[in-house]
């Protein structure tokens, strides 16, 4: 982006050496940490699974296929719920529905959060102080209850599930971006930008926007899970949209149906396992790239093999 | 001064946002599309005179502004309405879920803030050795699995040990006072011990990021400087600082504790305010949900003041 605008070139003042470009924080950040590396992995997986479902899915889910609870087998690998269908077919199906109720309500969640943030540290003043007021109120009240009322009262279809839990988990992105344009908004390059005739759109587009992407990806990357976990939730509070399989209603449907007394594990064991593997992914990609960069958690005057000082120059393995 | 001012600041705070919350309860049942209130007049097969005498009784007929001071009224001399589903006051209900809900999730809670810290800076500590990963591994496992899947494994798990549902024995008649708490206790044990392991994870984790980013400080550099053993360095310059953000994080978890004990009440039918929102939901009882969801509310707002004027004593630097 630098590389467009000339006076953008000189963006990283007060960072010694050359500024990092984008493509090489991604490189460096997956090279060096490799909690990255498995987390960024594993999402890629769902994704796989969800886009290629169609394919993948070797039974119908609607219909049944087989003795009902029947065990795993060698053709159904992970059994058959309380309906004799399959449960392959409805986890495969599951991670479709649940990958898009997390990806849309975090969308929801980006943009008004994304947008109050950015509106909030680069106005600043009496802007800042309304947006913030708001955003604090909605910090304090209990997201799952409000959820649950907003759920209960719209009716719960897909559209509504997803608006609802976008609605509840925009506050922690918004006050994170708040922060970090407030003080990318000092510096040096945005008043010289400004100077030079640009009009707030692009300032915001161009010169601060790029600067916060990596948080906001980072937090994006974090919500996704939470918002997985929402539908969960919801899904089993019995106000889950019932036309649609998720995660969610597959672990309520187990619940509900009694499995648990019929002994029929594998209808629910898989379910959570996929909540919590996808949650795991999201949490080691976001956090690694947060970890990034917070320049404070580079250093530990207490680490791990007796005490280690600060190295004086370069870092990781090139330190000295 | 300031410190009164800061102590005035953060009380009003409060305050308002519970009227918010108060505010936002009586819209979202009565404007929003669905106006559960005005279902009430919805008698099937009444005629129209029936109708416009039973909106008249329940002053539906009112401009919105006078229902909402009605409203307001009510609530300050503590009536909540009459629930639907069994035409009690819905305050005799919260205050007997009230009285069932808090010793389960003290326990659990408890044990949770006690394991979280004491795992977190152990791994923060640690950092980068097996103590670590092992720590880190367990509390993310903890923090990623869903509650309510939590609950029904360890249901699964540990039922034939564990009483699996409810708070009491019906068939404990006659017993003495003592073997009544026991009993109750031995209920207690799997829902508060469902309640800990989750937010657990998520202290856990809390605490290890705070500890590292402290450990980053040149303070400790100084303590180590000095020559301190390093369980002074981390009991007395470390982990106290690392409380502060702590802290904090914890009382905003507590939006979400909520809504984890929720799902954990609907588990395992403990009697709790979080099952009778889940019952309120199921029989559409709104005037119940209102209740809870304005009990929870004003629950959550109060212990973020607590959580803030700890954070005061803590540091006194925040006022200035």
């Amino acid at each position: 982006m630098s590389a467009v605008l000339p006076e953008t070139g000189l963006g990283a003042e007060g960072e010694v050496g050359p500024r990092p470009s984008r493509v090489g924080f991604m490189r460096r950040l997956f090279r060096e940490r490799p909690s990255a590396l498995v987390g960024g992995a594993l999402l890629l997986l769902f994704l796989l699974v969800a886009l290629l479902s169609k394919w993948i899915e070797p039974y119908p889910i609607d219909a049944q296929v087989g003795p009902v609870f029947g065990p795993p087998s060698a053709s159904h690998w992970f059994g058959l719920d309380d309906s004799g269908y399959d449960m392959t077919s409805l986890l495969i199906e599951g991670t479709k529905v649940s990958l898009i109720v997390g990806l849309a309500a975090t969308l929801v969640s980006m943009v008004i959060g994304g947008g109050v943030g950015i509106a909030a540290g680069y106005f600043g003043g009496g802007v800042d102080t309304a947006l913030m007021r708001v955003t604090d109120y909605f910090l304090v009240i209990p997201d799952i209850p409000l959820m649950i009322v907003l759920a209960a009262l719209f009716g719960s279809s897909l559209f509504n599930i997803v608006l609802v839990i976008g609605i509840i988990l925009w506050t922690g992105t918004a006050r994170v971006i708040r922060a970090q344009v407030k003080s990318v908004r000092q510096r040096v390059y945005v008043d010289r930008a400004a100077s030079l005739g640009a009009g707030h759109l692009r300032l915001i587009v161009r010169h601060i926007l790029p600067q916060v992407a990596p948080l906001l990806i980072a937090n994006t990357v974090l919500t996704v899970a939470v918002a997985i976990f929402d539908e969960t939730a919801l899904s089993f509070l019995g106000l889950g949209d019932p036309t649609k399989v998720t995660w969610g209603s597959i672990i309520e449907h187990a619940f509900d149906r009694s499995a648990i007394s019929v002994g029929a594990w594998w209808t629910l064991v898989p379910a959570g396992l996929c909540v919590s593997v996808l949650t795991i992914a999201c949490y080691l990609l976001g956090q690694a790239i947060e970890d990034a960069l917070n320049p404070r958690l580079k250093v530990a005057h207490l680490s791990a093999r007796g005490f280690r000082l600060r190295p004086l120059v370069g870092a990781g393995r090139r330190a000295l | 001064m300031r410190r009164s001012d800061y102590l005035i600041k953060r009380t009003g705070f409060a305050l308002a946002t519970i009227f918010v919350a108060i505010t936002l309860n009586f819209f979202l049942f009565r404007v929003l599309p669905g106006s559960a209130v005005t279902n009430i007049a919805h008698v099937p097969h009444a005629s129209l005179q029936l109708q416009e005498a039973l909106k008249h009784q329940f002053g539906l007929d009112q401009p919105i502004w006078v229902q909402y001071l009605r409203y307001l009224q009510q609530l300050a001399h503590g009536n909540l309405g009459v629930s639907w589903a069994d035409q009690q006051p819905v305050r005799t209900h919260l205050a007997t879920d009230l009285a069932n809900t808090v010793p389960m999730l003290t326990l659990g809670t408890v044990v949770a803030i006690v394991a979280g810290i004491a795992t977190g800076v152990v791994a923060a500590w640690r950092r980068g050795r097996a103590a670590d990963y092992g720590h880190t591994g367990v509390a993310l496992l903890f923090y990623s699995f869903p509650t309510q899947w939590l609950g029904l494994m360890l249901l699964i798990l540990l039922a034939s040990y564990l009483p699996a549902g409810g708070m009491s024995d019906p068939f404990l008649i006659g017993a003495g006072f003592w073997q009544r708490v026991a009993d109750t206790t031995r209920h207690m044990l799997l829902p508060s011990l469902t309640v800990a392991l989750t937010l657990y994870g998520g202290y856990a984790l809390i605490v290890r990021s705070s500890m590292l980013e402290t450990l980053g400080e040149d303070y400790v550099l100084t303590a180590r400087a000095k020559g301190l053993p390093a369980k002074a360095v981390v009991r007395r310059h470390a982990l106290r600082n690392a409380m502060l953000p702590t802290v904090t994080l914890i009382a905003l978890s507590l939006g979400s504790i909520v809504g984890g004990f929720i799902l954990v009440e609907v588990v395992f039918s403990w009697p709790g305010i979080g099952r009778a929102t889940y019952e309120a939901v199921v029989q559409r009882d709104y005037p119940m949900l209102q209740g809870t969801f304005l009990v929870l509310t004003v629950s959550v707002v109060v212990f973020n003041l607590l959580a803030d004027l700890l954070y005061f004593r803590l540091d006194p630097r925040v006022s200035e």
